[in-house]
């Protein structure tokens, strides 16, 4: 199995934008003091390793940053920074936001959601 | 988990905007809920976006390795204490707070790898690529690293030895790769030209001048 072409042009090092969000978002709560970066190294690790036992050898892409955000939520929803049941009716609030906002315009929440 | 019924690729009529992925969204739910609890401030995470997406790569790295080629007084500070050396040039912060630079010689080639999850000195490299992240690296540049390098392209000579660094959360190493022959005279930037990323990981070696 071959893990590269030598020379390829370099990619993006986000290929899609919520894989820098999540990635911001983990680096920023770790420097306001909510958890040390090896303890978000150990998490994401036993992440890393389960999704493993799940689905097989990782590839370094979307199922890399699928286990880093499973990671967060879960280091998260342990710290009761943020609860499971709150972040899902959130979600489907911002899908539907996306839904019933015109093509091209900016999609928001709307007030109390 | 694949949540795909809501990915847009699809051609059938709408008129409202594309929906994200549906882990973009839940992204977008822990940003929203935690600005609203004050844990986080959106401009700090832009920020950080910018950094990484813009600013930080392996053209750090490439300046230290060339000024470490061109100076020998500055190799051997480095080589004793890389962190502090580094930082100097401005390159420290996030996964700079320890690192070792392991130098390559006719008897050694040095690969890192990070066995645990993907540490990675951030302030010299930026984000790894890809191949660092999969298990096909990390698992196996251990178990045979030279089968790993062939793929990658590098053939060591059989009296080269390999050693494999594991990062972690608290060290991280880079790779000082040898002086491609050739080079004397040229300026710092021109050799920091030659130094690629992978050369500086230990999957490759620097470019030979044209």
């Amino acid at each position: 199995m071959t893990i590269c072409t030598p020379d390829r042009p370099e990619p993006p090092p986000f290929s899609e934008p919520w894989h820098a969000q999540a990635f911001a978002l983990t680096v920023h709560l770790s420097e306001r003091g909510n958890y040390t970066w090896p303890e978000w190294a150990e998490r994401f690790s036993a992440e890393l390793v389960a999704l493993r036992g799940r689905q097989g050898p990782l590839d370094g892409g979307a199922d890399y940053w699928a286990a880093w955000l499973g990671a967060l939520e879960g280091l998260l929803t342990e710290r009761g920074m943020a609860e499971p049941a709150v972040v899902e009716r959130l979600k489907e609030a911002w899908e539907a936001a996306y839904l019933a906002t015109p093509h091209g315009a900016p999609v928001q929440l709307k007030a109390g959601q | 988990m694949p949540h795909d019924h809501h990915y847009h690729d699809h051609d059938h009529d709408h008129d409202h905007a594309v929906l994200p992925p549906e882990p973009a969204l839940r992204v977008k739910a822990l940003e929203t809920l935690l600005t609203e609890k004050g844990l986080i401030d959106p401009a700090a995470l832009d920020a950080i976006i910018d950094i990484y997406q813009n600013q930080v790569g392996p053209q750090n790295g490439a300046l230290v390795v060339a000024k470490a080629w061109a100076d020998p007084d500055f190799k051997a500070r480095l080589l004793a204490d890389a962190t502090e050396v580094v930082a100097e040039l401005g390159f420290y912060g996030r996964q700079g707070e320890h690192i070792t630079v392991v130098e390559n010689t006719s008897e050694r080639h040095n690969v890192i790898v990070c066995t645990l999850c993907s540490c990675y000195p951030w302030p010299l490299l930026g984000i790894p690529p890809g191949w660092y992240k999969s298990d096909a690296y990390r698992a196996r540049v251990v178990r045979e690293p030279r089968a790993v390098l062939a793929e990658f392209g590098l053939a060591l000579p059989e009296g080269q030895a390999v050693r494999v660094w594991d990062s972690t959360a608290e060290m991280r190493y880079l790779v000082l790769p040898m002086r491609p022959e050739g080079t004397e005279g040229l300026s710092v930037g021109e050799l920091a030209a030659l130094v690629t990323r992978d050369s500086m990981v230990g999957t490759g070696v620097p470019k030979v001048p044209a």
